[in-house]
């Protein structure tokens, strides 16, 4: 079964839990990723996420895997948005569920820090100056377009 | 050799298309980025990147074959 997924449309996290059921588990912990409105003291008009979309699944899909081998948890799931997102949209969405809290929090958390690091995904941000540029790590746009 | 390139977010930006095909006398990604970055003005030291090959993750120094498809991973920016 596909656990990380890159979906176009809008993500349901009622739909997505459903997915995290098991009669062991006694803690579900899910972390929302959400567009705002402003980066690095720019305001943020929308953005763009990129992916290298099969390469992306793998890794993802990598992710999950060994979150289940570090974690003592029942199921882990995340699901990505790719294309243009408004503010306030739901961009990423990672759900855990386990036997005891503890292990849910942890593996939620090390889970979207690990899909922020290695999944190659991009983001392209829009300002409200007319300028855009895609993300790094530094958290700095590295190429400016004119109002784009 | 012949080789498909794939480009992402601001090596896209730079190259002006998400993916070439490119013939080249270089036989491995580390060679063929250094031409490519020359052609494209790519701002980034490979030791930014990551490479993929025929969609898995490759190293600098793996020999290519004709028709792979290779892409330099920028930093990420997921989440």
């Amino acid at each position: 079964m596909k656990v990380f997924t890159l979906d176009t449309a809008r993500i349901d996290p009622q739909v997505q839990r459903r997915h995290l059921d098991h009669p062991s588990a006694g803690a579900c912990v899910s972390f929302e990723g959400w567009v705002r409105d402003h980066n690095d003291g720019k305001a943020v008009l929308r953005l763009d996420y990129q992916a290298y979309g099969a390469l992306a699944e793998h890794e993802g899909q990598a992710v999950l895997a060994e979150a289940m081998r570090r974690f003592p948890i029942r199921a882990a799931r995340c699901v990505h948005r790719v294309g243009p997102l408004e503010i306030g949209d739901l961009a990423v969405w990672v759900g855990v569920s386990a036997d005891h809290r503890g292990a849910a929090f942890e593996a939620c958390h090390w889970i979207i820090d690990e899909v922020k690091r290695r999944v190659p995904i991009w983001k392209n941000e829009h300002y409200a100056d007319g300028q855009s540029g895609w993300l790094h790590p530094d958290g700095s746009a590295v190429a400016t377009a004119g109002a784009g | 050799m012949n080789y498909r390139l794939l480009y992402f977010a601001s090596l896209a930006d730079a190259a002006g298309c998400a993916e070439e095909s490119v013939a080249s006398d270089t036989h491995d990604p580390r060679a063929l980025y250094a031409e490519l970055r020359a052609r494209h003005g790519f701002v980034f030291d490979a030791t930014r990147l990551r490479v993929a090959i025929n969609g898995a993750f490759g190293g600098w120094n793996d020999t290519l074959a004709d028709g792979d498809e290779i892409a330099f991973i920028p930093p990420v920016s997921g989440g």
